[in-house]
């Protein structure tokens, strides 16, 4: 037998015995696809975010697919893409209103004094297991921008020690929310345009020593429109839930001592201004 | 000369000794009571465990001793007011470790009267719940470090054998020197504290292991070790000697299974300053409001070591040394190697603080760190075994199912490994953000 | 009283060892600089130029990488990591390495080898070896032309010394072992060959370094004291050269004893060649080798195990480099292996002492 015929031979015996065993093995260890699967990756975002609670968009497919979830589960697809994705499956859209994620602290290094040279690993729940962090609020920004790191479309920026989120860039993803070890940052109505700038529960004595703008609780807000604001714990909040979300001009009419009552877009100027300075 | 000199040295292998250990700065310099001040601030959770609650209110009149907190549960402690005075206000002050924690401002009267205190017990005499109870309401806490609840301590779980009581006069932590002063000058405090725990166990074997450059203080204990049938050894000075499981492998060569309290290897572990504590409680019915603190360090005009109350606000403590030779690089509440730097001066003394220590700037060089080089110096300190490099870069890269592999959760934190680390990483900060997401995780 | 405005906050622990990475680099330098100051008294000014070359061309690669990556270039070079890859290629080379062998070689370790990988204490294999076999695949011809000692060269013409008409080339003793039995077969004729450079005398002189290869395969001596100066100041970990060295010694030795026409005496193995560099200085690189006394002891065997095949019966007279990089790409998997368990991993049982 000369070298041809046995290279031959033994090629072809080879691939015919492993053609069997992949046939069988396709036979007997297949997986049921449903092909809608495939269908829904496709009309998803695939920036696999996972702002859904799921591990990835392919994860969210199949959980739709399965009933466990729904289209509108997915906080950055348009309401187009959701409405075809329900059309695909015969399902109610359902109404998701947008989220953005809104950091809740105007600490930035004129506020908030940062008391101490931090010598250590340069991330936010590192530094905040150092002795509270190196500004002087313990429960401020700490500025070490984890969660501009985190965010997967680029809409958190850092001025001057300070995360603020550009709302037209976040999709409400929600992964910010989780590194933040302060738990600043919370998901909001889209249409919210004001937010109090402080998240500190401590007395506004203490507050007032750390901080140049702080929530001092005086309730001047919730005076002027209760339907928009609480104070609960020395600390006002704008009540999302309510059907009156404060406009920018209520802000203007409220005036807010120490201005950490704010409309989105005047919080995001007025800290793109002190960085500059 | 004497007989320590004679006895096997013991040590538990690995672990450092660092260069400049610091102690010569206060060593020989006698106990002195500091005088009473104007103001004190008694923190709240001054135990680990349920914090206790307040049983006085603004503008209440307190006197020395008088109860402060009572326990808010089991694992819990008293608190007791450090001089008699008015309850001036309840502030909100963060804690050595940067948590917030509700502070009482307690201030003097001047004329420093003591309450009614509970009679002297004879402990040769008294019962164990008798002696525990006693322990629980003068508030007494590990105060090595831990602050764990002592009766809760010295009450282990039934199916326990416990063969060996073990005191800790290792003070293995650089700088501080409070615990060897303590054994020096009043070592049969300690030594009573350690026959009453005895007691209460069910007479083990008593054993004080105290580290070789603290001969002055083995021969003291020594001199009257027998009449309380305590036995002293010599341990070859080494840090984390003091760390329980250490210094349990080091006197009795018994290992704490991981992740399991040292009863489970038959044995409890003591500060020598928490059996002086207990001698006060039970002898005096003193509850525990004043310790012995190291306020040292380079930055610092003269060293001491000083007798303070708890609540004593730090910069008292510093004006009582003299005041500063330097502006200091770095404070730190307890030790170099396991303490908590902090940011101001705004701290009190705890009943756990065993030490202030103003470090000079040189001492607290910006250390840039570089890449791990893997060169496993960390692996050979580290007294638990573990490879601290790997856990370190797992945390680092948010792997922490890796680390809780590599049993990152048995760490001490002694902070050996970072001290040896040549590329200067902070391997434990790394590893106590790891145990901190993973507490986290499992809470879940 | 303190003002409290020149405060450090960090994590504990607050103290540190005054040891840093280029103390560490310093030290393997001195270590080094036996071996080189051999090399150059036997190789001559060839041997210096080499040496510079390696040297200077990687430290100027490594400050040319961070330049590019935007890295802080002065705090990378300080380190000193790039010297002593510059220096333990240089020793790698043959003397007669042309200028532009050297630069290829330096960009080989530096960027290939070590900071494509994300820079020092990242790269898998060993920088210096990845430019070594990179060159030997490279650049054959260049690689294996070696230039004989200045001692050997004064002597007339050998058996493996030849003249040419631009300068004297030689046969490392390995080359000549290597070639013999290929072209001899088991001869006694072979057997001849090897008892001419497997000889006491022989011997001696490879021990003392008077024998052609590259720069650092020279001098046993010299590199046994770096190796004895490594193990004192404790960068290496010596289970690795003495289960490298063991593991060799005895594969060859049983192999010499059953087959004496297959290869030579086990001790002609160890003083030719690059096993007593690549042991010393090659396997025990920190980075690229097992952290776990057990995984060293498995890592010096493997290198052993490798060489001694490669160079019994493989293609390459010398298989020093290939069995390091094996072996490198292997560690991940030792260190799985040899897992450490944790202080009282043993379960406690009873009321018993344990020990």
């Amino acid at each position: 037998m000369n070298t041809l015929e046995a290279a031959v031979l033994l090629m072809g015996v080879t691939g015919g015995i492993l053609g069997v065993v992949i046939a069988l093995a396709a036979r007997f260890f297949r997986v049921a696809h449903d092909p809608r699967v495939e269908l829904l990756i496709e009309l998803l975002p695939n920036a696999n975010c996972g702002g859904c609670g799921k591990a990835g968009c392919a994860d969210l497919a199949r959980a739709i697919v399965a009933g466990e979830a729904k289209p509108s589960d997915c906080p950055v697809s348009s309401r187009e893409a959701i409405a075809s994705m329900s059309s695909l499956l015969g399902i109610d859209p359902g109404v998701a209103e947008k989220k953005v994620a809104v950091v809740r602290c105007n600490g930035d290094a004129l506020h908030t004094k940062v008391a101490v040279n931090y010598n250590g690993v340069s991330d936010c729940a590192s530094a905040a297991l150092v002795g509270g962090g190196p500004k002087s609020c313990n429960y401020g920004c700490l500025g070490l921008s984890s969660c501009a790191r985190a965010c997967p479309f680029g809409a958190i920026e850092m001025l001057k020690n300070l995360a603020v989120v550009h709302p037209e860039l976040c999709v409400g993803c929600g992964k910010c929310v989780s590194v933040c070890p302060r738990g600043l940052i919370t998901l909001v109505p889209a249409s919210a345009q004001v937010h109090v700038y402080c998240n500190s529960p401590a007395r506004a004595a203490v507050k007032r020593k750390n901080c140049a703008s702080p929530c001092l609780g005086c309730r001047k807000c919730e005076r002027q429109s209760p339907d928009s604001f609480e104070v609960v714990n020395n600390l006002a909040r704008v009540k999302y839930s309510s059907g009156t979300l404060p406009t920018p001009e209520l802000v203007e009419a409220i005036g807010c001592p120490t201005k950490c009552l704010r409309s989105v877009s005047g919080h995001l100027e007025q800290e793109r201004k002190e960085a500059h300075e | 000369m004497s007989d320590s000199y004679k006895c096997p040295v013991r040590t538990f292998g690995r672990g450092i000794h660092p260069a400049n250990d610091g102690k010569s700065l206060s060593r020989e310099l006698p106990v002195r009571r500091a005088p009473l001040l104007e103001n004190y601030f008694v923190a709240l959770p001054q135990n680990i465990g349920a914090p206790p609650s307040w049983v006085v209110k603004v503008g209440d009149e307190v006197k020395k001793g008088q109860l402060l907190a009572t326990p808010g549960g089991k694992v819990s402690s008293a608190i007791h007011a450090p001089t008699s005075g008015k309850v001036a206000e309840f502030l909100e002050t963060p804690g050595p470790t940067g948590a917030m924690v509700s502070t009482l401002k307690l201030t003097a009267d001047g004329k420093d009267e003591w309450t009614e205190l509970p009679p002297p017990l004879d402990w040769k005499t008294a019962s164990r719940e008798e002696l525990l109870q006693r322990i629980a309401d003068c508030g007494v806490i590990g105060m090595g470090g831990a602050a764990f609840p002592t009766q809760i301590k010295l009450a282990p779980p039934p199916n326990c054998k416990i063969d060996f009581l073990v005191l800790n006069g290792a003070e293995c932590e650089p700088y501080l020197t409070a615990d060897h002063r303590l054994m020096l000058e009043q070592p049969e405090r300690v030594l009573t504290g350690a026959a009453i725990a005895s007691k209460i166990l069910g007479n083990p074997r008593t054993l004080i292991g105290v580290e070789d450059n603290k001969r002055d203080a083995i021969d003291r204990l020594n001199r009257f070790a027998g009449e309380y049938g305590v036995e002293v050894l010599v341990l070859e000075a080494r840090y984390p000697q003091g760390s329980e499981k250490q210094l349990i492998y080091a006197l009795t060569g018994r290992r704490v299974p991981e992740g399991a309290l040292p009863a489970a290897a038959g044995c409890v572990v003591q500060n020598v300053a928490t059996a002086a504590a207990i001698a006060d409680a039970v002898c005096e019915g003193k509850p525990l409001i004043e310790r012995i603190v190291t306020v040292s360090g380079e930055a610092l005009m003269h060293p001491e070591n000083l007798l303070l109350r708890i609540g004593t606000p730090v910069l008292e403590a510093v004006r009582l040394c003299g005041g500063i030779r330097e502006e200091p690089g770095k404070l730190l509440l307890g030790g170099p190697m396991m303490g908590f730097a902090q940011k101001n001066f705004d701290g009190m003394v705890w009943k756990n603080t065993s030490g202030i220590l103003l470090l000079p700037p040189r001492l607290c060089v910006q250390y840039e760190s570089t890449g791990c080089l893997r060169c496993g110096r960390c692996m050979e300190v580290c007294p638990m075994n573990l490879v601290p490099c790997s856990l370190a870069s797992a945390a680092e890269s948010g792997k922490m199912d890796l680390a809780l592999q590599n049993n990152v959760l048995d760490c001490l934190e002694c902070g050996a490994c970072a001290y040896a680390c040549p590329a200067h990483r902070p391997l434990v900060q790394h590893i106590r953000r790891a145990k901190a997401e993973i507490r986290k995780m499992k809470k879940k | 009283m303190p003002k409290g405005d020149r405060l450090v906050l960090s994590s504990s622990p607050h103290l540190r060892t005054e040891d840093r990475v280029s103390l560490v680099m310093l030290k393997v330098l001195i270590a080094l600089a036996p071996t080189a100051v051999v090399a150059i008294w036997f190789f001559g000014w060839p041997a210096l130029r080499v040496l510079l070359c390696t040297t200077i061309f990687c430290v100027g690669a490594e400050a040319l990488w961070c330049a590019m990556a935007r890295k802080p270039v002065w705090g990378t070079i300080r380190d000193g990591s790039a010297m002593v890859t510059g220096l333990l290629l240089g020793l790698n080379l043959s003397a007669g390495i042309p200028w532009y062998g050297c630069l290829l070689g330096a960009l080989l370790a530096i960027w290939l080898g070590k900071q494509v990988f994300g820079g020092l204490g990242h790269n898998p294999f060993n920088p210096a070896l990845v430019a070594r076999v990179g060159l030997l695949i490279a650049l054959p011809a260049m690689m294996t032309t070696w230039v004989p000692t200045r001692q050997m060269a004064a002597q007339p013409e050998t058996e493996y010394t030849r003249v040419f008409y631009d300068g004297v080339t030689c046969a490392t003793p390995l080359g000549v072992v290597g070639t013999t039995p290929k072209v001899m077969g088991r001869t006694p004729e072979a057997q001849q060959t090897f008892a001419a450079v497997d000889n006491p005398t022989a011997l001696k002189n490879y021990f003392w370094g008077n024998l052609g290869g590259s720069l650092g395969e020279c001098s046993a001596a010299a590199l046994l004291l770096g190796g004895i100066l490594l193990v004192i100041w404790r960068l290496i970990n010596w289970r690795i050269p003495v289960a490298f060295l063991g593991t060799v010694f005895i594969i060859t030795g049983i192999v010499h004893h059953w087959a004496p026409g297959l290869t030579p005496s086990p001790l002609f193995h160890l003083l030719t060649g690059g096993v007593m560099l690549g042991a010393i200085f090659m396997a025990t690189d920190m980075v690229t080798s097992p952290m776990t006394r057990r995984g060293a002891l498995i890592f010096g065997a493997g290198c052993g195990l490798v060489t001694s095949v490669i160079r019994i019966w493989g293609n390459y007279p010398e298989g020093v480099s290939f069995a390091i990089l094996f072996m490198n790409a292997l560690v991940p998997l030792i260190d799985r292996a040899c897992v450490r368990r944790p202080f009282g991993y043993v379960r406690y049982r009873g009321g018993e002492e344990s020990k």
